[in-house]
């Protein structure tokens, strides 16, 4: 099967085009753009893993090694698009319009870190794993029945193949032609378990044949592929021709979440022959006159002064409303509840 | 010792009812009248449902707002929350209650807890209708009453009605309701029973018990299958001169704890009647609503008569599992002669 879903790449590992019919497609804006947000994101990632280690945020789940996978699928999608994160994924959930400072506010405990701008429709990371397939169908499927253009976009893991949501979720989506794109990224281990205990078939593009559905294996780490991969997916969802199943072979360079030592079951050797996404596409610039020192520079320098902002917003932002515990379980809250909030409102005006 | 009349309906067209009958009136009018309801279920469509609960609907309506789904639970539950956060009003149907437990992930980490986790930005106004109980010899695993699984589960609400009537009203209620209502529909009442029904539009309110017979010497609170059982019970203990006011719940999240702690007060005694298994059961619940609202009015401790801690037996045994009129009069002879 593996030869049926070779790794479509557009730039290989030394940053030389290997597909030359996307030259023309590949201008300063879209470079500058997939750099900038990578760039972007790796500062905020390294920052957060930072503010753990200091104790100034909770557990936290880094993704780097994955940022041309994130960034570029994110920047393939239109902005009235519905995206449907992984607690991994906030990478691209900043990059397609989440705030900075309310993604620090979610690894700090705080569920006004789950809200998205109201122009943006993002849903709440999802923690159980490949349950927001679903979510994703039912929401494109409600763009399809409503005529209107926009599709959805589900993000998730390698280890995600293996739960029951994820083929009821493709299953449901080619059944009923609906205008979403399940977007795999194989980051090669489920916290420890790699993928060839995950799983017994070579590829998981492979499996979209069982949905009659298109599958594509590219190089997630070449942003490029992934941009214009993801960004053909969408013209065909958007089209009606229904779903598309995309793997994204990429690297997590890091541990699954600040909670976990990585080398319990990795060697240092693992994950070598994966080329740093960032650097990949440094490369790419400098091979093709994109590199400019100075505007590098001024990127870093707003990325970096971005990230400082955010920190400092998210540690001035107003302590927790004890109030938010009872408030939005229910529109109207059962006389029940009412009463328990009101006993420990009371009980804690007694402290 | 009178039976309530049902509520006065005289200016009401109304129309002879079966339990199943009212609960398609309900789904037909609410499509009718909204285009965000959209229906989904295994076997709905042109067959429709096991129990022709979405008879003709398919035929009225399309199958892009009566939906035949794969054999999927949580691909059900799943895209109906998609549906639902993106504007539709889906009604999901789980064929039978005890096949809703690959979908009670989806319901218990995601349909309970969005408007929670997205303060309210996102919401999930979705209906899931099951068949519930035992007792109509059906086979294996097709007999559960597992609502406590869902009445303990924060942001559901749980219904269960017992009459044509209250299952329309109800079942409308669901649909309009901004948040998810699990609704329960007994099994074996889907045709035991034709009443009067009106066939406009009305709902019965969400959270509110009913006493379905006056009594003052002890209260009899169940619902859905139940109640006809307290029905035959509290005849039974009138012959012995016992006056039962029977409490029908309707709602088992939020449950009406004024009617209980009024009822309770008055006849000063309690018997509880469920289905589903005795430890952890909703009696349970009940028994704390009573000690929380009415300790001092007792004159006897609390008696449970419910299924017991046992899988639902093959349906040769199911009437040794179910609670029986005389299991109830036991417990109201109990109560009375403490």
């Amino acid at each position: 099967m593996e030869h049926n879903y070779p790794i479509k790449r557009i730039v290989d590992d030394k940053g030389f085009l290997v597909d030359m019919s996307f030259q023309k497609q590949i201008d300063e804006q879209l470079v500058r753009n997939l750099y900038y947000h990578m760039l972007r994101i790796r500062t905020f990632d390294r920052k957060a893993i930072n503010l753990q280690r200091q104790g100034r945020l909770g557990t936290y789940a880094p993704f780097e090694g994955q940022e041309a996978a994130q960034v570029g699928s994110a920047l393939a999608l239109n902005a009235e698009d519905w995206v449907f994160p992984t607690y991994r994924d906030h990478g691209a959930t900043i990059t397609f319009g989440k705030n900075m400072a309310t993604t620090f506010l979610y690894w700090n405990g705080r569920v006004e870190g789950c809200v998205a701008p109201a122009d943006k429709n993002i849903f709440p990371p999802a923690v159980p794993i490949a349950t927001q397939l679903p979510h994703a169908v039912g929401a494109a499927w409600a763009e399809k029945r409503r005529g209107t253009q926009n599709a959805a976009i589900a993000y998730f893991g390698d280890g995600a193949t293996s739960e029951g949501d994820f083929h009821e979720g493709l299953n449901f989506a080619s059944v009923f032609k609906v205008p979403v794109v399940f977007f795999n990224q194989n980051n090669g281990y489920a916290i420890s378990v790699p993928i060839e205990k995950q799983m017994n078939s070579a590829t998981i593009a492979q499996k979209s044949v069982a949905y009659g559905m298109p599958g594509y294996r590219i190089d997630g780490n070449d942003c490029f592929a992934v941009y214009f991969e993801t960004k053909k997916a969408f013209d065909y969802a958007r089209s009606g021709n229904g779903p598309t199943l995309i793997e994204a072979v990429t690297w997590r360079k890091g541990a699954h979440t600040t909670a976990d030592d990585p080398s319990k079951y990795r060697s240092e050797e693992q994950g070598k022959n994966f080329v740093d996404p960032l650097i990949r596409l440094e490369l790419f610039m400098k091979n093709y006159g994109y590199w400019n020192d100075e505007w590098i520079q001024a990127a870093q320098e707003k990325t970096t002064s971005e990230v400082e902002a955010a920190v400092v917003e998210m540690e001035k932002f107003p302590p927790p409303n004890v109030a938010d515990v009872f408030d939005h379980v229910y529109a109207e809250m059962p006389a029940q509840l009412v009463e328990q909030k009101q006993a420990y409102l009371a009980h804690l005006g007694r402290l | 010792m009178t039976q309530l009349k049902e509520p006065n309906r005289k200016n009401e067209t109304t129309k002879l009812m079966t339990l199943i009958q009212a609960i398609n009136d309900g789904m037909r009018l609410i499509l009718a009248e909204d285009n965000r309801t959209i229906i989904l279920g295994e076997d709905i469509g042109k067959n429709g449902g096991v129990f022709r609960a979405t008879e003709g609907l398919q035929e009225q309506f399309g199958d892009d707002r009566v939906v035949d789904t794969p054999l999927s639970e949580a691909g059900i539950i799943g895209t109906s929350i998609g549906l639902a956060v993106n504007g539709f009003r889906p009604v999901a149907e789980i064929q039978f209650l005890g096949f809703i437990y690959p979908a009670y992930e989806q319901i218990m980490t995601h349909v309970s807890r969005i408007r929670m986790r997205s303060m309210s930005r996102f919401t999930v106004p979705m209906v899931i209708r099951a068949p519930y109980g035992a007792g109509i010899r059906a086979p294996e695993i097709h007999s559960d009453s597992t609502e406590i699984l869902f009445t303990h589960m924060p942001g559901i609400k749980v219904v269960c009605p017992s009459t044509p009537y209250d299952a329309k009203g109800l079942l409308i209620a669901a649909m309009e309701d901004p948040d998810p209502v699990l609704v329960l529909e007994p099994m074996k009442n889907y045709r035991s029973k034709r009443e009067e029904v009106p066939v406009g539009k009305y709902t019965v309110e969400i959270g509110k018990g009913k006493i379905v017979r006056e009594g003052s010497d002890v209260t009899l609170i169940a619902w859905g299958a139940m109640i006809s059982i307290a029905e035959k019970a509290a005849e039974q203990a009138e012959k012995q001169g016992i006056s039962c006011e029977i409490i029908d719940l309707r709602t088992l999240y939020p449950i009406d704890r004024d009617i209980i702690a009024e009822s309770v007060q008055k006849t000063t005694r309690a018997v509880i009647i469920h289905e589903a298994h005795h430890t952890g059961g909703l009696g349970n619940d009940i028994v704390s609503i009573i000690n929380d609202t009415s300790f001092l009015y007792l004159r006897a401790p609390i008696e449970r008569v419910t299924g017991f801690d046992v899988p639902v037996p093959f349906f040769t045994l199911e009437e040794h599992y179910l609670p029986t009129p005389a299991r109830v009069v036991e417990g109201i002879e109990k109560v009375l002669h403490f």
